[in-house]
């Protein structure tokens, strides 16, 4: 009987959803949304990709003659709040355009809620081919899971020749089982064997019983594509036992602090990676800008590719509404989906008919303590 | 017996009441009168307030399903993320056709009993519920003799042991991968006759004599078992229902979202409802919605700290992470303010309600099994 | 498998062990006491390893000195946080100290983003304790026997207080009845925040060495092993010290072991413990060590 009182307590629910008074425009501003994860287990990619959008909307701060907002939205690196974060900047702020995010699912929760709203998202580094599979709507400036697997694969089969490689996974995170599952697909088709395959959950610290196992297999290299401070700790463990195979990475590996964490255990590391390195030899128009224009706002940190990719979706997105004549969604769709041959600071990027960016894999190496860009490579596959 | 004024008045507010919330939910999801070209009506919810409204909705079944185990049962568990999990799973594997399973199963390809089931959105919700009702009777058999404390962390155990399968069962769930896609079916109308249909009927089975044979199990098993009761049955029925109606809520969270994967589920999860289900009063199930309600509008409202505030002569930049720290905070002050919740064990009432009005304040004693006995109203 | 390849597995999941059992003490004492479970414990551990690299990298303190800095700083933590959040509840309901320990939980975390950030931070380590040491096919560091030797060591100091000195007969007394105690004359708060200076400086002395071992250090690195060492604390029997220690080892060597032993299952290695867990349990509901107490839900 109490059943119905309950609705007044309800009720309430709908009184405090009026909070979403919407906001007075000053210089009709366009607004682009950015959700990444600013807090939770992936911030430190979330941090990264929100300075590089918001150093590239510093360098270019307006579009068709208006200024652009940045509306930022922390996904807490949670699924439930990515959907509510894109809700609410597709709903309340009504966005033009959104920017994220770091993290496949993440981005697969947000990405059915743009969908739906018919709001276009570029997403800054979600591998997972699932992230675009089917949709209208979404967007990335990144290469997807499998054609990043093909070229590790190759880089190690063709151009090291390796016979013998040992994997392990992270059976919880998407992006490590996609990676190491593509990788072992292509390497077995080269002609390659894995002789261990071993596993690990997401926070797990402790790596020494997978890689006693992976060491007394006696690989040629160990493909390991785990986020990059847990792959800082796994070399340190797996030289600290004694394995003096190579390890090899993949793009999430990629961020200045896995030399200061991995220390001397990184020396030989090898990853693949976005086409974009400090170090790297005749950088591009774009990529010299970024840099200087990174150095010039933050001097004590050196670029990192997510920065870059952050850095790139503002460009992008710009590039489109620029095309597209207006700020609105249906047309900046379909100026994303035409982006052909653009110049930006990961090399000229087209993005394709599943809406993923081809792009070329780089390949970095640390010798002496130092990052070397070795070149791309193109997947044999 | 013949109904007294009171419980006729009662029913008529209800009744009042419930048809207001039902053309407000029906004015609000704004599909049929769009679908009748009824353009005339005002512009309907936005679609940022629809899905706080409806995860408020299923926020409010899981609390409910967590305080019927918990609050009205005394059994202390915490394996909620687990039959969520299995609730969201099975129903997203009923739901989702075989051509599109094929296709987004990348890494192995499904297993067969899964790759061409295919049924309705309301059946596969039922299934799904089914499926998490049968894993408590399973896990329930043998922790239910354990007590206290060490029945949480076994039923936490549990519930670690079902994450860890779905991760490494790539055949069936998709592994880590999740699953995506998922028709969007739960809209206002959905999710809240789902809540109103739990909560009509967790009222009556608690004002039952089986509702007052699960209190005197909470209260006191031995003096129960004295009294005839079979406390072992009982408790295996309140664990087996309270886990339906988790799966429920997994399914219907799963078809909200659209897309689920294991990580969703983990202990944190389980956490949060607790969080709701104390802070909104144990024993209470208006405290439940309440909870609900306040704790996810919190959680949206509080946005506005990580924002910057523009303060006309300079801006202030957001802070990430600012906002868990005053909800930390505010959830702090909540419990060490209204240790028992904000309901503790009364319930919302038309009395209270209309004792509110009369006067200031009238606290009075606790609800016993009688339908309304003593209400709080709240600013 | 040959004996080197199994020599070298039990030196890895002795240090782990060993580890987790630190870890657990703290769980165990607090629930000794208070049958609460503190839920912050791991995120006290996480302020430890952040307050040595702040003391190194910011202050200059030369590494030792950071050390005791810390282990002091995180026990304060830990007494604040009683006196704020647990002590108001002492005679409440269970459940509210709990919500209010899962709280603090969230609150420490995500104080941790906004002052720390999140990008995970290289933890210093000093040469002596990584040099690589081989004996026949084995190879070690001397931090991998130096954490258990310590484990061992402040196991020890610990029973010695519990046991042998007159704060430790009060806990004791406290954790058999609390008002009965009080009414003795003991200042049961004095010793309760004794209680939680002890644990936390233990949280903090095991984040350090965890961090030693594992060198990076973020805001939640204290949620994964909090949630293990939790699990092993109750393996031993929850309000154990010698229960603590015996099922962090347990822990230690059943993941290690699995891995070993069954390297395809390496995917479901956390379900065993769990299984594991759930089976002692049932058998021995107190846990390995446990006494048999009444509930006070």
């Amino acid at each position: 009987m109490k059943v119905a009182q309950i609705c007044a307590s309800v009720a309430l629910a709908a009184l405090a959803c009026g909070f979403a008074a919407p906001a007075a425009q000053a210089a009709d501003p366009i607004k682009i949304g950015v959700y990444l994860p600013l807090t939770g287990q992936n911030a430190f990619g979330g941090q990264l990709e929100l300075e590089g959008v918001q150093l590239a909307q510093k360098a270019q701060p307006a579009v068709l003659g208006r200024p652009v907002e940045l509306v930022v939205v922390d996904n807490k690196s949670d699924k439930v709040e990515a959907a509510n974060a894109v809700t609410r900047l597709t709903e309340r702020d009504k966005v033009a355009v959104i920017i994220g995010t770091y993290g496949s699912s993440l981005a697969l929760a947000g990405g059915e809620v743009a969908e739906r709203a018919g709001v276009p998202v570029i997403g800054t580094s979600c591998t997972n081919p699932l992230v675009t599979q089917g949709k209208k709507y979404y967007f990335r400036a990144c290469f997807i899971d499998p054609y990043q697997g093909a070229a590790a694969a190759t880089y190690a089969a063709q151009n090291l020749g390796f016979k013998k490689a040992a994997i392990l996974m992270d059976v919880a995170s998407d992006y490590s089982v996609g990676l190491c599952n593509f990788f072992k697909r292509s390497y077995t088709q080269l002609g390659g064997e894995v002789v261990a395959d071993l596993k690990y959950s997401s926070g797990d610290q402790d790596f020494t019983a997978q890689l006693t196992e992976i060491i007394s297999k006696k690989p040629d290299f160990v493909f390991m594509p785990a986020y990059f401070a847990e792959g800082a700790i796994i070399m340190k463990q797996a030289r600290e036992l004694g394995g003096e195979f190579v390890i090899m990475g993949a793009d999430a590996m990629d961020n200045p602090d896995t030399l200061t964490i991995g220390g001397k255990a990184v020396e030989g590391f090898l990853h693949t990676t976005f086409p974009y390195d400090v170090t790297m030899p005749n950088m591009g128009a774009e990529a010299k800008a970024f840099t200087d224009a990174w150095r010039a706002a933050y001097p004590d940190k050196d670029p990192n590719v997510n920065s870059a990719l952050g850095y790139n979706c503002y460009n992008i997105v710009l590039d489109a509404i620029t095309r597209a004549g207006s700020d609105d969604p249906e047309a900046i769709t379909k100026a994303l989906a035409e982006t052909r041959d653009l110049p930006t600071a990961l090399g000229t990027l087209t993005i394709n008919e599943t809406h993923d960016a081809e792009l070329p894999v780089g390949i970095i190496q640390y010798k002496d303590d130092k990052r070397v860009y070795l070149g791309e490579v193109t997947p044999a596959l | 017996m013949k109904p007294s004024a009171k419980t006729r008045r009662d029913w008529t507010l209800n009744a009042v009441v419930l048809a207001l919330f039902a053309l407000f939910l029906w004015w609000g999801d704004g599909s049929m009168a769009r679908d009748m070209g009824w353009n005339w009506l005002p512009a309907r919810l936005n679609g940022y307030q629809v899905q706080i409204l409806n995860l408020v909705a299923v926020y409010g079944i899981l609390a409910l399903s967590l305080n019927l185990i918990y609050g009205f049962t005394g059994m202390f568990s915490l394996g909620h993320a687990g039959f969520m999990a299995i609730g969201a799973y099975m129903s997203a594997l009923c739901v989702l056709p075989a051509a599109q399973k094929e296709i987004m199963w990348l890494i192995e390809p499904i297993a067969w009993p899964f790759s061409v089931l295919h049924t309705p959105f309301w059946i596969s919700v039922l299934l799904g519920g089914l499926a998490a009702a049968l894993m408590a009777l399973v896990i329930g058999f043998p922790v239910l003799r354990l007590g206290g404390d060490y029945l949480g962390i076994a039923t936490l155990g549990f519930a670690e042991i079902i994450r860890v399968l779905i991760v490494n069962l790539t055949p069936i769930t998709n592994g880590s991968l999740g699953i995506k896609g998922l028709p969007a079916h739960t809209t206002l109308l959905t999710s809240y006759l789902w809540l109103f249909l739990v909560l009509f009927g967790m009222v009556r089975l608690l004002n039952s004599n089986f509702g007052n044979v699960l209190k005197a199990v909470r209260d006191d098993e031995v003096a129960a078992q004295v009294m005839g009761i079979d406390v072992f049955r009982s408790k295996l029925f309140s664990f087996c229902l309270g886990a339906f109606l988790a799966g429920v809520g997994g399914a219907l969270l799963g078809n909200l979202l659209t897309t689920i994967d294991p990580k969703m589920f983990n202990f944190q999860l389980t956490f949060n409802i607790l969080m709701i289900v104390v802070a909104g009063g144990l024993g209470s199930l208006t405290g439940s919605i309440l909870g609900s309600v306040i704790i996810t509008v919190l959680l949206e409202w509080l946005r506005v700290v990580e924002s910057p505030l523009d303060l006309g002569v300079f801006t202030i930049p957001g802070i990430p992470g600012m906002r868990m720290v005053v909800f930390s905070v505010v959830l702090l002050i909540i419990i060490l303010y209204r240790r028992e919740g904000i309901m503790g064990m009364r319930e919302i009432t038309w009395d209270g309600i209309f004792g509110l009005c009369g006067r200031l304040r009238r606290p009075r004693g606790r609800a016993g099994t009688g339908t309304d006995t003593d209400g709080e109203g709240r600013a | 498998m040959s004996l080197d390849l199994f020599l070298q597995h039990f030196l890895n999941a002795l240090t782990l062990g060993s580890l987790y059992g630190l870890i657990a003490i703290g769980y165990t004492m607090v629930y000794g006491i208070l049958r609460l479970i503190n839920f912050a414990h791991g995120d006290i551990l996480m302020l430890g390893a952040y307050f040595v690299f702040y003391g190194i990298s910011t202050f200059l303190l030369p590494w030792p000195l950071a050390v005791v800095v810390a282990i002091l700083g995180a026990s304060l933590m830990g007494v604040l946080v009683d006196r704020i959040a647990y002590k108001p509840l002492r005679d409440a309901p269970r459940i509210s100290a709990l919500i209010s320990a899962i709280a603090v939980s969230f609150f420490l975390e995500s104080l941790g983003v906004v002052v720390f950030s999140g990008l995970p931070r290289p933890m210093h380590q000093p040469e002596w304790l990584v040099s690589i040491i081989t004996v026949g096919g084995t190879r070690f560091m001397p931090l991998t026997l130096i954490v258990p030797a310590v484990t061992a060591l402040l196991v020890l100091l610990l029973l010695w207080v519990v046991y042998h000195t007159r704060p430790g007969l009060a806990m004791r007394a406290i954790s058999r009845d609390i008002e009965t105690t009080r009414m003795l004359g003991v200042s049961v708060d004095k010793i309760i925040a004794l209680t939680f200076g002890i644990g936390s400086a233990l949280a903090a002395a095991s984040g350090i060495m965890w961090a030693l071992r594992y060198p990076q250090i973020n805001p939640y690195m204290g949620v994964v092993p909090g949630f293990k060492a939790f699990i092993a604390a109750v393996f031993g029997g929850i309000g154990s010290i010698q229960g603590a220690v015996v099922g962090g080892l347990i822990l230690g060597f059943i993941e290690i072991m699995t891995v070993a032993f069954l390297p395809p299952l390496s995917g479901y290695r956390d379900a065993f413990a769990f299984i594991l867990l759930v089976v002692i349990l049932l058998v021995k509901p107190t846990g390995l060590f446990g006494e048999k107490q009444e509930d006070k839900i």
